[in-house]
């Protein structure tokens, strides 16, 4: 009898142990995996899905950055601070250049990249439709916004005037002269960073962000007119 | 010469095919993000030959699916021919394809160089894969994250070649130290669950390896080369062919026995 329950008192202490074990690997897995996954600041090609969809749908593959002709993409690697294997891009290095044809989307074998939120309605391909994160200015440090001669960032969106413009400010300092200071619209803005990579001041003072990062949200109570940021410069002052 | 050739023929044939396959595989992932080749592009999560066939990691779509993950139709191909070829020809990505398989074959013959025969450091069942397979699966439905691979070792060394390899060199050389000094055949032959996934669909498979027990002079040579010997367990005690599904069809113990008691056998099949 004693036998018997000396067995059985091992058969469980083992099967403790075991449980144990799991579930303290499985803790720091887990902890881990969530920790790699909660990176940020993370630009994804276009068309990717939100981002915690996107994690769940992306393979890993690699075949977007394959097809990128302008090596914009790269796949994260340990050190990155990138959820470990999932491609992004650093646009003050190299931005989107927005190909007309989307390569890296229409190389996704999973729909991480979704070529039909890239679609118009006669089913044409419209990169501008891609929503990569949005410019943001900073407007303590921009030349521009400081009385400096520089529309360095407008220039380089294909989108000027819609996710970027100039407005024109009387400059407070002279007097008599005008501030050409750049204003994103982020209901325009792609995020693919040419303004980012052609920013002229040291650090770049215009930035692009994953929308969750930049955007706020009014709430649904609110009943607004949608945005109009375009200002109304008279035709003389510019 | 002539008997020189013929005795790495009779010795290293498939060692040395397996070692041209998997180097082979990278040079092609690295050739196509380098230069632009159209062979075999991607990684061995998923890739395409010739920018048509889809080849996709079974587990890994498996863990992206229990995820959450709504996958385009493309990718479930890829798994499907990856699932339906290993099936056939059994857990023959270990030892033919997976580059961390290189490492840890590193460091056993580091170990028989250096003639290491101590007993390992901990104790570890060769079921516990299983185990990590179950919690894969399990982790990545609670997380909603294909968690394997987040610290896929397969995956780090593939992508690495092929996109840079960052930190991931560390969780290599780990492996290698692993095996090297803890546990002989300890990363491969006790823990990893792509494995184990092989392992689990390779019991129907076309390709074993069989044994003539009148032939086998118990010499042992096979025991010693194989990567998990417990599949060996028919070894000198009766015909047939090598059922247990861990085996890898590496075909080390075919080719290391000099007395014709071990083939490759197509047929498949439970034969006698
Ligand atoms: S749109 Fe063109 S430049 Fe931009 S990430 Fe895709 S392939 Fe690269
Ligand atoms: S092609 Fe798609 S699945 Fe592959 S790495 Fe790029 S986004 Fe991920
Ligand atoms: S056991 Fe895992 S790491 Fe080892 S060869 Fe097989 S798949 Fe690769
Ligand atoms: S039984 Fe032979 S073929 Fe199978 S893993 Fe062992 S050495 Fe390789």
């Amino acid at each position: 009898m004693a036998e018997v329950d000396e067995t059985r008192r091992r058969m469980i202490f083992r099967t403790l142990q075991g449980v144990t074990l799991t579930a303290v690997g499985g803790a720091f897995w887990a902890g881990f995996v969530h920790e790699n996954a909660q990176a940020e600041l993370v630009l994804r090609p276009p068309g990717a899905l939100p981002e915690d969809e996107f994690l769940a749908t992306c393979i890993r593959c690699g075949l977007c950055v394959n097809d990128c002709p302008y090596d914009t993409l790269k796949l994260g690697a340990y050190g990155d601070n990138v959820p470990v294997g999932t491609p992004f891009f650093e646009p003050r290095k190299v931005p989107c250049y927005l190909c007309e044809d989307i390569p890296c989307a229409a190389a996704c074998p999973t729909g991480a990249l979704d070529l039909l939120s890239l679609t118009d309605e006669e089913g044409e391909l419209d990169v501008s439709k891609s929503r990569m994160g949005v410019a943001v200015v900073d407007y303590n440090n921009c030349i521009a916004s400081r009385g400096l001669r520089c529309d360095a960032c407008v220039r380089a969106c294909p989108y000027i005037g819609d996710a970027i413009f100039v407005d024109t400010r009387r400059n407070p300092r002279t007097g008599k002269h005008a501030m050409l200071v750049p204003v994103v619209d982020a209901d325009y803005c792609t995020g693919c960073g040419l303004c980012e990579h052609a920013c002229v001041t040291e650090e770049p003072t215009i930035i692009v962000l994953p929308r969750e990062v930049a955007l706020g949200k009014a709430g649904e109570h609110y009943d607004l007119p949608s945005p109009d940021f375009t200002p109304e410069v008279p035709e003389n002052e510019i | 010469m002539r008997s020189k050739l013929r005795f790495v023929y009779a010795h290293y044939r498939f060692l040395i095919l397996r070692r041209a396959l998997q180097l082979g595989i990278l040079l092609l992932f690295f050739g196509a993000n380098a230069w632009g080749w159209n062979l075999l592009a991607g990684d061995l999560s998923s890739s395409r030959i010739l920018g048509k066939v889809p080849l996709a990691d079974p587990l890994a779509v498996l863990q992206l699916l229990l995820a959450g993950g709504v996958l385009a139709g493309e990718v479930l191909v890829g798994a499907l021919l990856v699932l339906i070829a290993y099936a056939l020809i059994g857990r023959a990505f270990c030892a033919w394809v997976c580059p961390v398989n290189l490492i840890t074959d590193l460091a056993e013959w580091t170990r028989k160089l250096l003639g290491f025969r101590e007993p390992p450091l901990m104790y570890l069942n060769r079921k516990l894969r299983y185990v990590v397979l179950a919690m894969v699966l399990v982790l990545s439905l609670a997380l909603s994250l294909p968690v394997f691979e987040f610290v896929s070792p397969i995956s780090a060394a593939a992508r690495g070649v092929a996109f840079g390899m960052g930190m991931g060199w560390a969780l290599l050389l780990a492996i290698f130290l692993f095996d090297l000094f803890v546990v002989r055949h300890g990363y491969c032959g006790h823990i990893c669950p792509l494995g184990a996934f092989y392992s689990l669909i390779s019991r129907f498979r076309r390709v074993r390896v069989r044994h003539v027990k009148d032939n086998c002079t118990l010499c042992g040579l096979c025991f010693n080369a194989c990567p998990e010997p417990h599949v060996l367990s028919l070894v000198g005690k009766h015909d047939g062919t090598v059922n247990i599904p861990e085996c890898t069809n590496c075909f080390r113990c075919v080719e290391v026995c000099d007395d014709d008691a071990l083939f490759v056998s197509l047929s498949g099949g439970w034969s006698k």
